[in-house]
């Protein structure tokens, strides 16, 4: 009290310093995190390089090709949208572009012409991603646009599937061969679960071996980029169907741990199911969206034309997400508030 | 409508400041169903436009005669009359295309761009404005159903007016198959109109200032 009057006193000179000091007025939060968009996708980045290596192990060189064209059309296309747009060209720097290049360059083909991955890197950013509004306005995953564009453009490239070169040293001496989920609709032989596994079997550059997608996925999920519930949606509904098939039919349909392990399953459910700007906002959202997901995927895998869905699921999930947001609007914390 | 258009105004009216494809986006089921090549798209352009103009000079002859509660059954009628004459000439002469165009031809009947231009004008205006309107409309169409086919056969297939354009060796081979099916009309007629768009907005900002 005392103090305060003293304080009062010499008022003149207080003033001043009192102008002099800052006050800095913002609102909340006050305390900003460190976790940017760049950080972020550095981060999925980092984690798909366990899948990286795989691919170059098993594809070679042409695992790296499809890589670099299918980031380098991302790029592009995300650099002439801005310009278009006249934007800045800051969200090239943000990595965004880069891993929707990645993740469409794991989903094809390693036999793919390299002009093919380049179109549908363009693709996947002009049709999906800038024409919307660029990064977070995007109603569907761009790399599975950019790979759904491709399949339909190319359908004979598309499934066109080679050895991988462990194989190939192994003295294997077929051109091309079925991938395990082609073998499985078709009732041909199916390779060992522990292949299945590490990934030495035909598919998709990145996808094949579920170790890999497992040891960067399980990064992802431990460091909180991405969320647990689509992954588990995805696997447990994937799994739980699986097993209902396998179970109604065991000499026609294969059991939960050859489908888990197969395809682009393992790969999807970590790193394209878990994408930010697609999936439901709310946590129970987002885990029926991871099992709508899973779903769709058996229902393709076990009845549709094509062996695989993962794509074909994640897109009509996409679509689905404005409906599942609207039926899972959170509780606000004390209740509704009557209406 | 304030103040009374020229007739050559009109015109270029219809193939560019409202062109019905690319500005009014009418007529959009032929537009997205017939453009897989310049041919087709030509030959669907022309019927259009004939019977585009057949029905905005007959209209507009019969204005006054019209009563304007049965006014949509006669545009109808006369619509279609003209569609049945074109679709029987196509089958006459040009057998071949007008299989491939299919159920397309008679469906003008309902193309609402035709429709459109007699509610508009044709039941309004003289015969010469009229025709002016109709001809503007018709090869905007066109103009527009030709882009589409253009940019989706060379893609599609790799020719344009049935002859090969792009070499073999263009990417061994493999020609976009998705812009021959349904999906690549949609992407091709998007990006069309959004290119249209942004010069639009350009002329406009442009010409205000």
């Amino acid at each position: 009290m005392s103090e305060a009057v003293e304080e009062a006193k010499p008022a003149p000179a207080k003033k001043e310093e009192e102008a002099a000091r800052e006050f800095l007025v913002s609102s909340a939060p006050h305390l900003a995190a460190t976790t940017t968009t760049r950080r972020i996708m550095f981060e999925v980045v980092f984690a798909m390089a366990p899948l990286f290596l795989v691919a170059i192990y098993m594809y070679r060189v042409s695992a790296v090709v499809l890589v670099v064209c299918t980031v380098a059309g991302c790029l592009l296309s995300e650099a002439v949208a801005n310009r278009i747009r006249g934007r800045s060209q800051s969200s090239l720097g943000d990595g965004s572009a880069v891993v929707t290049g990645v993740i469409l360059a794991f989903s094809l083909p390693p036999s793919l012409h390299p002009y093919m991955a380049f179109l549908g890197g363009v693709v996947a950013i002009a049709l999906a991603k800038a024409v919307f509004g660029g990064l977070g306005q995007n109603l569907f995953n761009p790399a599975m646009v950019g790979r759904a564009f491709l399949m339909i453009c190319f359908p004979a490239a598309m499934v066109t599937w080679t050895l991988t070169a462990p194989m190939r040293e192994a003295g294997v001496d077929a051109v091309s061969m079925a991938t395990p989920l082609y073998a499985a609709a078709k009732n041909l032989g199916l390779p060992a679960l522990s292949d299945l596994f590490l990934g030495n079997v035909g598919g998709c550059v990145g996808e094949t071996s579920t170790l890999a997608a497992l040891i960067g996925g399980l990064w992802l999920v431990f460091r909180r980029v991405a969320d647990w519930r689509p992954v588990v949606g995805v696997l447990g509904s994937a799994a739980i169907f699986a097993a209902i098939a396998h179970l109604i039919n065991p000499g026609e349909y294969e059991g939960p741990l050859f489908h888990l392990t197969s395809g682009a399953l393992m790969f999807g459910a970590f790193f394209i199911a878990t994408d930010y700007v697609g999936a439901p906002l709310s946590p129970i959202g987002r885990l029926l969206f991871g099992a709508g997901v899973g779903l769709l995927v058996m229902l393709i895998r076990l009845f549709g034309a094509y062996p695989e869905g993962f794509m074909f699921a994640i897109l009509i999930m996409n679509s689905l997400t404005p409906l599942i947001d609207r039926w899972t609007v959170p509780k606000p914390f004390g209740g509704h508030v009557a209406a | 409508m304030a103040k009374e258009v020229s007739n050559l105004e009109q015109f270029k009216d219809g193939v560019l400041g409202n062109n019905p494809v690319l500005v009014q986006l009418l007529g959009m089921c032929p537009t997205l169903a017939v453009t897989n090549s310049l041919e087709n798209a030509l030959v669907m352009g022309m019927a259009a436009t004939f019977v585009v103009v057949m029905s905005n000079l007959i209209t507009s002859t019969l204005r006054n005669l019209i009563k304007p509660h049965v006014r949509i059954l006669i545009f109808t009628l006369t619509i279609a009359t003209f569609v049945t004459i074109a679709d029987l000439t196509l089958k006459a002469y040009i057998f071949e295309v007008s299989k491939k165009l299919g159920a397309f031809v008679p469906l003008i009947i309902v193309n609402c761009m035709i429709i459109c231009r007699a509610e508009v004008v044709a039941i309004k205006k003289g015969v010469a404005k009229s025709l002016a309107d109709a001809f503007g409309i018709g090869i905007g169409f066109t103009l527009a159903l030709s882009i589409l086919g253009v940019v989706r056969e060379i893609l599609g297939s790799g020719t344009l007016m049935n002859r090969q354009v792009l070499p073999d060796a263009f990417l061994d081979g493999h020609t976009w198959v998705i812009m021959v099916l349904p999906p690549g009309a949609f992407l091709t007629l998007g990006v069309v109109v959004g290119v249209v768009n942004h010069v639009r907005a350009r002329g406009a900002k442009g010409g205000a200032a």
